[in-house]
């Protein structure tokens, strides 16, 4: 969004009394609107908000000179509730300690809440920027006016605005009512600060909880108490679409402590955002309730998703990959470029389905007032949820009130808001304030879990050993099916991620994807499909640069090519770009490369590894972010794998909390460990055959390399783009690239739990 | 009346099941919610606390096992969060979520107040038991090893 079209779109707030509810009673209040995106990101089911005028940004600020700065955005780690309150008091010029952050309910008048997509920054860096200049300008020409003096000799620092001239100066607060009645300044009249005067934009800042964090402070999803609050445990379908047969509640209900034992709706038509339905135990504690739940005989119905078995379901997957599909992008004659090449190579790959497992399971808080209600939880999506409490409780979204705890992690499971409806059913249904608490076998089992998938590749070799020809097919359960029954089809959103947008300069291309039904709960996970993308991309390129003779990066350069923009849509592919338009975020493919180098130069290419050590390289655009990842792998002779050493160079454009960036690049490389090495949730019978930390295996600290060392490649000239998901993709294909160089053996399939790596 | 010894505070027990786990008296009975459920089998450590000075899992404690002992959470580290370990976690910025970060600090504060200079060796032996999803590990690795250079 230009400048323009944001200002453009700024207007008084003209429901004042509600603004002075959320931020107190502020002498001045500003509201920005999110100007039109230009591509709206297509997501089944979901309303884009970000398309519509809302306003999502609002500060006030109080006559005691505190500046309140709204977050809408949902903290689940990324640090986000800290970064772009800063981008606004940047402009503003605030003392940080003057600062207040207040954390937005769930409304469409922000704009779009739903914090995934690695979208914050991308979407909300300008709005916030605008919103901070156009207070600041307020200020100023508030002080000029008492003043007398022109407002170009008139600045905003540290909280003031001054007149370094006459050194006259008045606080925020002092101006606060003034600047209230100076007329919404026109987007030319802006002045935004240039990087070398910014104080907080591009530089370290500490997490705005981090106090309450460590001190066991900080309000999490089930930290929240309510007057006369009950605790629920809910016994959910084992199987999707079951419906409880029979129920034996008589143990239950005498275990000490249980209220009550209650029926929960089974969700109608596809289950979407839906509560799954089942029986719920309430009492006066969450232990009282957990052991009540044990007590409880209850007999399930049949469903048509009791046949689901992953391994079958990876063995299809495998099988219909290997087979024509729909082309979807397409550049020369790939068969022919096939059938001349000197040498062909072929190979499937495979991934697991995952659960997302965040530290805090899913946990909700609801509490009625005649018909409103009040719920309280760690949602990466307040106007989802609120639109879902409403939808199940047949009230009105105004009677509504989405309240934001800190979230603790979320990683997409918490996009989902099927656990805040059925706090707010519940809660309901008690007469009382409700806590619904997910234990860990309940989050296994009822994810919207990440789509197990497969992948295969075929290339072709000319007689100087370049690659001439390059066919891909993906296949995977779609996410479109948890909104649309028996929809069998990915979206090109989904096969966007990593897959039609690979960026090889080779001459013949060609991309074409399967069809699948899906039978379990699936949604989005950090990075999506680009995890399964990325892993075989990456994978097979290697493979491929073996197969050349070839050293691996400078096999990459040759792949990626020379310095250009890369147009999917040029070559007969839907290519949505991640909801911007590719003239504003290109593919571009010298950032790729820059990328490359700078991560092949800090693992220290080429040079000499003992047999069992083995470095490997990945590097992968998603997200509009351009993150290489490079690793040194250690592989004993047993075939136990250990990672001593990641390199990642990212380039995010410019990176508006460098520290956090880093951080994000650091878990990244866990999250991807975790995924490469331990974690599978496998079905059969239709159910989930994980349940906890002991056979759902995340990566320990043991497991996690030593040494991080995050590299900033980006411009700061570029526009900043998200980083909580792009580092993920490039590490499972890194690890397996420096697994095959230890050991000669090539993995093509996550997690690698079951490959024999041992060598001799 | 029984009671238990929370930072120092005695929280009676009144006729509670003495097999509930420390965990669900500490979150919903002795309103130290700074202790957190993560999965119930101490698989995750996000329970963690200390009992008599030592780090235990919370959640497969039960209180009849806490009794006559001190019973410490991260409510109760510090009297200003001035532990080194809680100035260490935010000096190096080791939080990305946080909801872990209690159990993390509660297994390296028992960890420091044994072995004033743990080698790497003995700073996985006592942090394995924590996970966190975020990946913050290498960062709690530098803090811990900062926090025991400031004890020194």
């Amino acid at each position: 969004m230009s400048h323009r079209d944001a200002i453009d779109a700024i207007a008084r707030p003209d429901r004042r009394g509600f603004l002075q509810g959320m931020v107190g009673a502020g002498a001045f209040l500003l509201g920005v609107r999110a100007g039109v995106i230009a591509a709206p990101e297509p997501q089944p089911g979901a309303a884009d908000a970000d398309a519509d005028f809302s306003p999502n940004v609002w500060l006030a600020i109080d006559r005691d000179d505190t500046v309140k700065i709204i977050a809408h955005r949902s903290e689940m780690g990324t640090g986000i509730r800290t970064v772009l309150p800063l981008v606004v008091a940047d402009e503003l010029g605030c003392d940080r300690a003057r600062v207040q952050v207040v954390q937005a309910i769930g409304d469409e008048k922000y704009g779009s809440q739903d914090t995934d997509g690695s979208r914050s920054i991308r979407r909300f860096y300008e709005p916030m920027r605008i919103a901070g200049a156009t207070a600041a300008l307020m200020l100023r020409r508030a002080a000029a006016a008492k003043w007398g003096v022109p407002v170009g000799e008139t600045r905003v620092t540290d909280h003031r605005v001054e007149h370094p001239k006459s050194k006259r100066k008045a606080s925020f607060g002092a101006l606060a009512a003034d600047a209230a009645k100076q007329p919404i300044p026109k987007a030319d009249e802006l002045e935004f600060r240039k990087p070398a005067e910014r104080r907080f934009v591009g530089h370290d800042a500490p997490l705005e909880d981090i106090r309450g964090i460590v001190t066991g402070a900080a309000q999490f999803g089930g930290d929240v108490r309510r007057p006369g609050m009950r605790f629920a445990m809910v016994a959910r379908p084992p199987v999707l679409g079951q419906r409880p047969k029979t129920v034996n509640d008589a143990a239950a209900r005498k275990v000490k402590g249980v209220l009550d034992v209650i029926r929960v709706p089974p969700f109608e038509g596809v289950h979407a955002f839906q509560p799954l339905g089942g029986v719920a135990v309430i009492a006066e504690d969450t232990w009282s309730a957990l052991q009540g739940r044990r007590m409880l005989e209850v007999t399930w119905s049949d469903s048509p998703h009791a046949a689901l078995d992953d391994a079958a379901l990876s063995d299809r997957l495998a099988k219909i990959v290997e087979a024509p599909g729909r082309v979807l992008r397409t550049r020369g004659d790939v068969d022919g470029a096939l059938k001349g090449a000197a040498k062909t190579i072929e190979a499937t790959y495979r991934t697991a389905r995952l659960a997302h497992a965040s530290m805090e399971p899913p946990v909700a808080t609801a509490e009625w007032k005649g018909e409103a209600c009040t719920v309280w939880a760690p949602t990466q999506n307040p106007q989802a949820a609120r639109d879902e409490v409403a939808r199940l409780c047949g009230i009105p979204k105004a009677a509504v009130t989405v309240n934001v705890t800190l979230l603790g992690g979320g990683f997409g499971r918490k996009s989902k808001p099927d656990f805040v409806a059925e706090a707010a059913w519940l809660a309901r249904k008690v007469g009382a304030p409700v806590q619904v608490v997910w234990t860990r076998e309940d989050d296994i089992r009822h994810d919207y879990y990440h789509a197990p998938a497969a992948v295969h590749l075929k290339a072709g070799l000319d007689a100087k050993q370049a690659p001439v020809a390059w066919l891909q097919r993906s296949a995977f359960p779609t996410i479109t099916s948890t909104f649309a029954p028996g929809a069998n089809q990915p979206s090109p959103m989904e096969l966007g991620l990593g897959f039609t947008d690979v960026p090889w300069v080779v001459p013949h291309l060609r991309a074409e994807g399967g069809e699948v039904e899906n039978h379990a709960r699936i949604g989005w996970y950090r990075a999506v499909c680009n995890v399964w993308h990325a892993f075989a991309v990456h994978g097979f390129a290697d493979e491929l640069a073996h197969a050349a003779g070839a050293d691996p990066v400078a096999f990459l350069r040759d792949l990626i090519g020379p310095k250009r923009l890369v147009d999917p849509t040029k070559e007969g592919c839907e290519y949505p770009n991640y909801g911007e338009p590719l003239a504003k975020y290109p593919i571009d493919t010298g950032r790729l490369r820059r990328a490359l180098d700078a991560a092949a130069d800090g693992i220290g290419w080429g040079r000499a590894t003992p047999k069992g050590t083995g470095l490997g390289i990945a590097v992968h655009r998603s997200f509009l972010t351009y993150v290489a990842a490079a690793c040194e792998v250690e592989v004993s002779r047993e075939g136990a794998v250990r990672i001593p050493r990641f390199v990642i160079a990212a380039d995010c454009g410019l990176a508006v909390n460098p520290d956090r960036v880093r951080a994000q690049m650091e878990g990244s490389v866990v999250f991807g460990v975790s995924l490469a090495l331990h974690s599978a949730v496998t079905f059969t019978g239709g159910q989930a055959g994980q349940s906890n930390f002991h056979d759902y295996r995340v990566a320990r600290l043991t497991d996690a390399p030593n040494a991080i060392d995050v590299r900033l490649v980006g411009d700061g000239e570029n526009l900043p783009t998200g980083v909580g998901e792009p580092g993920v993709p490039p590490v499972a294909p890194a690890i397996a690239n420096a697994i095959f160089a230890a050991t000669g053996k090539r993995v093509r399939e996550l997690p690698l739990t079951g490959a024999d790596l041992s060598w001799s | 009346m029984p009671q238990l010894d929370v930072n120092g505070k005695a929280i009676p027990i009144d006729d509670l099941d003495p097999s509930m786990p420390l965990l669900w008296f500490l979150r919903d009975h002795a309103g130290t919610t700074g202790v957190k459920f993560g999965c119930g089998l101490a698989q995750c450590g996000c329970c963690t606390v200390h009992l008599g000075g030592r780090a235990v899992r919370s959640c497969v404690t039960p209180i009849s096992a806490a009794m006559g002992q001190k019973v410490v959470t991260i409510e109760g580290l510090s009297k200003d969060g001035d532990h080194p370990l809680q100035k260490a976690w935010v000096a190096a910025g080791v939080p990305q979520c946080g909801y872990c970060q209690a159990g993390q600090i509660m297994s390296a504060a028992a960890l420091l107040a044994e072995n004033k200079a743990p080698n790497d060796g003995q700073i996985d032996a006592a942090m394995s038991g924590n996970l966190c999803r975020c990946g913050t590990y290498p960062r709690i690795r530098a803090a811990i090893k900062a926090a025991a250079k400031e004890m020194g």
